[in-house]
């Protein structure tokens, strides 16, 4: 349980996607004007990766790795080259049954976080905790605490971005800063700020 | 296929680097831009794996784009791209087993990489082989003098090292440089990006966002 806890505290402090590893950037700087879509695309977040994360698990554990086929008697085939293009076809996969079956049973729910699902295929967090979840060697049940870990630790990343920026169009920024690069030194200071979780190590 | 204009095909090469640099106009592609940049290695080496698998997916892409039908070109491109950068990780991990392991999961992020996607779905859908080939190898170079600049402040100002080879001798091995830690953690990536894009635009003035709001410009003043 402890061990649990500490991996999802990290999961969402001290190794934070967006601005420890800088994983999803270009949808964090895109879509981070307002709080209220920055808050849909941020739960849309963390329940593709609560979901993609075990199931890639799962397929890595029981396919992919090496020796994982030893139940089909082929003990000595590591087909962990083909990783990459499985997890893609995962996700993809996912996010398009995700967007049919919220559009068929939860019509609320899809109007409010259908237009991100798409954005979410090509959003590198996603990729990028299946990826570290494969390096780490994650067990089942470690990959559903770290997706969950992950994907929460986005959201509220763009989520405080996005309450930032609310407040500072009113401010009156220099020229050349205005929109990408003034964002570019808030987020900078925002990863400053989580560095604290872990102490900083100079 | 037509032939290429020389001035166009320079045009389409060198557009991407300073004046529609992928990174700072078009925010594409920041993800690894900052996660590999404190070494000047392993930023080499990833913009040689970018710019490849941008150039090779766009000339691929291209060269069957009529036979693509609409609704399921991204799943396509993804494929596509997806096995270009398996071949780069398998190539990497064959060649500079080293350096694949410090950039660990960000090769396999090339997939997902906006630039790649991107320039496949802007660019290579509409024109044919030879200038998508040109535009992907712009992109790349774009994105690899970003890569290049940040990583050469954050190594050689961080560790007092380019490459590996000291230049400026750190106070804690006898010399005189005391080096900048905060350069090697992740936050001075977004700062050096965010004064990089200042100067581009200082010196490009067009590239000036529009702001939201238009300042009360001559209020009366009130007592």
């Amino acid at each position: 349980m402890e061990a649990a806890l500490s991996l999802f505290v990290r999961a969402v402090f001290v190794e934070n996607m967006a601005l420890a590893f800088f994983l999803g950037m270009c949808t964090f700087l895109a879509v981070s004007k307002k709080v209220e879509t920055a808050l849909g695309l941020g739960i849309a977040v963390i329940v593709v990766q609560t979901i993609t994360v075990p199931v890639n698990n799962l397929l890595y554990q029981v396919v992919l790795k090496d020796g994982a086929l030893s139940w089909m008697g082929l003990a000595d085939v590591d087909l962990s080259f083909l990783g990459l293009i499985s997890y893609i076809g995962v996700i993809a996969a996912i996010v398009q049954i995700l967007e049919m079956a919220l559009d068929k049973y939860f019509p609320a729910l899809y109007n409010a976080l259908g237009i991100f699902l798409p954005l979410i295929t090509v959003n590198c967090a996603i990729l990028g905790g299946t990826l570290f979840m494969v390096e780490r060697d994650y067990n089942f049940g470690e990959s559903v605490i770290y997706g969950l870990g992950s994907g929460f630790g986005w959201a509220l990343a763009i989520t405080a971005l996005a309450g930032i920026r609310e407040k500072m169009k009113y401010s009156n920024v220099p020229e050349g800063l205005r929109g990408l690069g003034i964002t570019f030194i808030t987020v900078g200071l925002m990863a400053l700020g989580f560095m604290s979780f872990s102490g900083v190590q100079l | 296929m037509a032939k290429l204009d020389p001035k166009e095909a320079q045009d389409v090469l060198f557009k991407p680097l300073l004046r529609d640099n992928p990174i700072a106009l078009q925010v594409l592609g920041i993800c690894s831009a900052l996660a590999v940049t404190t070494k000047l290695e392993t930023a080499l080496v990833m913009c040689l794996a970018l710019t490849s698998v941008t150039a090779c997916s766009n000339a691929a892409i291209s060269a069957i784009r009529h036979h693509i039908p609409s609704s399921i070109r991204i799943i396509v491109q993804m494929t596509i791209i997806a096995s270009l950068v398996i071949v780069a990780d398998q190539l990497l991990k064959a060649f500079f087993f080293e350096i694949s392991k410090q950039m660990s999961v960000f090769v396999g992020l090339i997939i997902t990489n906006c630039i790649v996607m991107g320039r496949a779905e802007a660019y290579a859908m509409k024109n044919p082989p030879l200038p998508s080939l040109l535009d992907g190898i712009g992109n790349g170079l774009g994105y690899s003098l970003i890569l290049v600049v940040v990583a050469v402040i954050r190594e050689l100002f961080g560790s007092g090292k380019l490459l590996g080879v000291e230049i400026l001798p750190l106070v804690t091995e006898g010399g005189w440089y005391t080096a900048n830690g905060l350069l090697l953690l992740p936050p001075s990536a977004f700062f050096i990006i965010g004064l990089f894009i200042w100067i581009l635009r200082t010196y490009k003035p067009e590239q000036v966002e529009e702001p939201e709001f238009e300042e009360a410009k001559a209020a009366p003043h009130t007592v």
